[in-house]
């Protein structure tokens, strides 16, 4: 595939105080690509994808975005991640506000929309995620999945180059992961670029252009899925995909 | 009975200078105590300070050392005004330490996720801050402000050894007549009651109305 990078990862290092979390990471993301990172837990893939929009700062390394590096903190900053939606595996819908609310909030405070501009936009997205008639409720009166696409249209009101997704499914009940995958699934059937961490293979199989296993802070892999499941290279993959495909 | 009633109006100014004294001093508090915790939570190192060395220097002192040091000092720099501005402005920076403190907690019991979700959205510091981590304070901080504020009417009794005119003040010139002075203090009393329950009150339906419901 014709590489045009939207997300760039160039030996990229982090500690939490003795602890390297993230050991010389190469990534590079491609516009309309679906990145799909699996590994154990405590590898290193949430604080990866969080370091993208710098929820988390890194030691050494460079991460550009579009071609451009991640600023500071300030305004430059805070557009970058304008243009970088994530979702959380918790969800954080805002908890005082309604989810019509939820998904305007941004859009007049950085977008600088007018009120019925951004409900109006905001009302096609819930009703793109199917929530449409939910949108007068408070985020605590909805089910984990519904929390989640709403999360995920407040994500897309912003208009992002990119989305990331940390966990997105790991929160939920089995019966309300499907609907939450199926809305994951047509945002990339719609060209968008994704890094999602998931534990959920069904959707690294059939969704993703790449998948990179981590374990220890480092990239083990990074393959097509068909290969990467068919046939792991490494022993680490290999232990863990023997895991985790048993049942 | 009679010292109130022969005396009302003098009564009545000591009241209203302490309700006064309360309502201002509670203002300057809340303001300066809201852009203190701001200034503890900000990303900048040297706001943090500021907010910091505030919160430390203000709780500390005695309050009755601050008056002094506000009306004694402060017009040695050239900066004279009347006792009562005085006395606000020291009763109101004391208590906004406490504020911030309580506004702190507040903005702690928030979880980070409600914050980082607004950065992620590309809301700056002052949005996050001011339309997702404070309204949802606001919630849990109503009680503990109440109290503070409670405190803040009760200290402001200090004001009136500085010949501010206010309630417990009046105790002076009522002994000097010659009253009771069981009955004057009965009097007082019931005055500080009046607007500390009147507190009470505005701060109970507040909770009833915005509090976090359980």
């Amino acid at each position: 595939m014709a590489v045009d990078p939207l997300i760039e990862l160039r030996d990229v290092n982090k500690y939490y105080g003795q602890l390297h979390v993230l050991r010389d990471i190469n990534l590079t993301v491609g516009r309309g690509e679906v990145v799909v990172v699996i590994g154990p837990s405590g590898s290193g893939k949430s604080t990866l994808c969080r370091t993208i929009n710098r929820l988390e700062t890194i030691e050494s390394g460079r991460i550009a975005i579009d071609g451009r590096p991640l600023p500071e903190e300030g305004k430059g900053l805070a557009q970058l991640r304008a243009e970088v939606g994530m979702v959380f595996q918790s969800f954080n819908l805002f908890a005082h506000r309604t989810v019509l609310a939820n998904v305007s909030l941004a859009q007049l405070k950085v977008r600088k929309r007018k009120k019925d501009e951004a409900d109006r936009r905001s009302r096609e997205l819930l009703e793109r995620v199917g929530l449409a008639s939910q949108a007068d409720k408070l985020p605590a009166q909805l089910s984990g999945g519904q929390q989640q696409r709403v999360a995920i249209a407040r994500a897309l009101a912003m208009d992002p180059k990119a989305l990331l997704f940390d966990e997105p499914t790991s929160a939920l009940d089995p019966e309300m992961i499907n609907e939450v995958l199926e809305v994951m699934q047509q945002l990339a059937r719609d060209g968008m670029t994704m890094v999602v961490v998931t534990h959920e293979m069904g959707f690294a199989r059939s969704a993703a252009n790449r998948v990179v296993f981590m374990a220890d802070g480092r990239i083990v892999e990074d393959r097509t899925p068909e290969a990467f499941f068919t046939a792991p290279e490494s022993d680490r993959a290999k232990d863990f995909l023997s895991k985790i495909l048993k049942h | 009975m009679d010292v109130l009633t022969e005396n009302f109006s003098l009564y009545g100014k000591g009241f209203l200078g302490t309700v006064e004294l309360t309502v201002y001093s509670s203002i300057l508090a809340l303001l300066l105590g809201f852009i203190m915790a701001s200034f503890r939570v900000a990303p900048v190192g040297s706001l943090r300070v500021l907010g910091t060395v505030w919160v430390m220097v203000l709780r500390n002192t005695p309050l009755t050392l601050l008056f002094f040091a506000v009306l004694l000092g402060l017009p040695r720099f050239g900066l004279v005004l009347p006792f009562k501005v005085f006395a606000v402005l020291a009763l109101g920076c004391y208590t906004s330490a406490f504020i911030c403190e309580v506004l702190r907690s507040g903005i702690n019991t928030v979880p980070t996720g409600q914050g980082e979700a607004a950065r992620s959205l590309g809301m700056t510091f002052g949005q996050t801050l001011s339309t997702v981590v404070l309204p949802q304070a606001f919630r849990s901080v109503i009680p503990p402000v109440g109290s503070t504020l409670i405190a803040l009417a009760k200290n402001s009794a200090i004001a009136g050894a500085f010949s501010v005119t206010e309630l417990l003040g009046t105790y002076k010139t009522l002994n000097e007549l010659g009253y009771s002075i069981i009955w004057t203090f009965v009097w007082i009393a019931v005055g500080y009651l009046i607007i500390t329950l009147s507190i009470s009150a505005l701060f109970n339906v507040m909770e009833k109305r915005w509090g976090v419901a359980r």
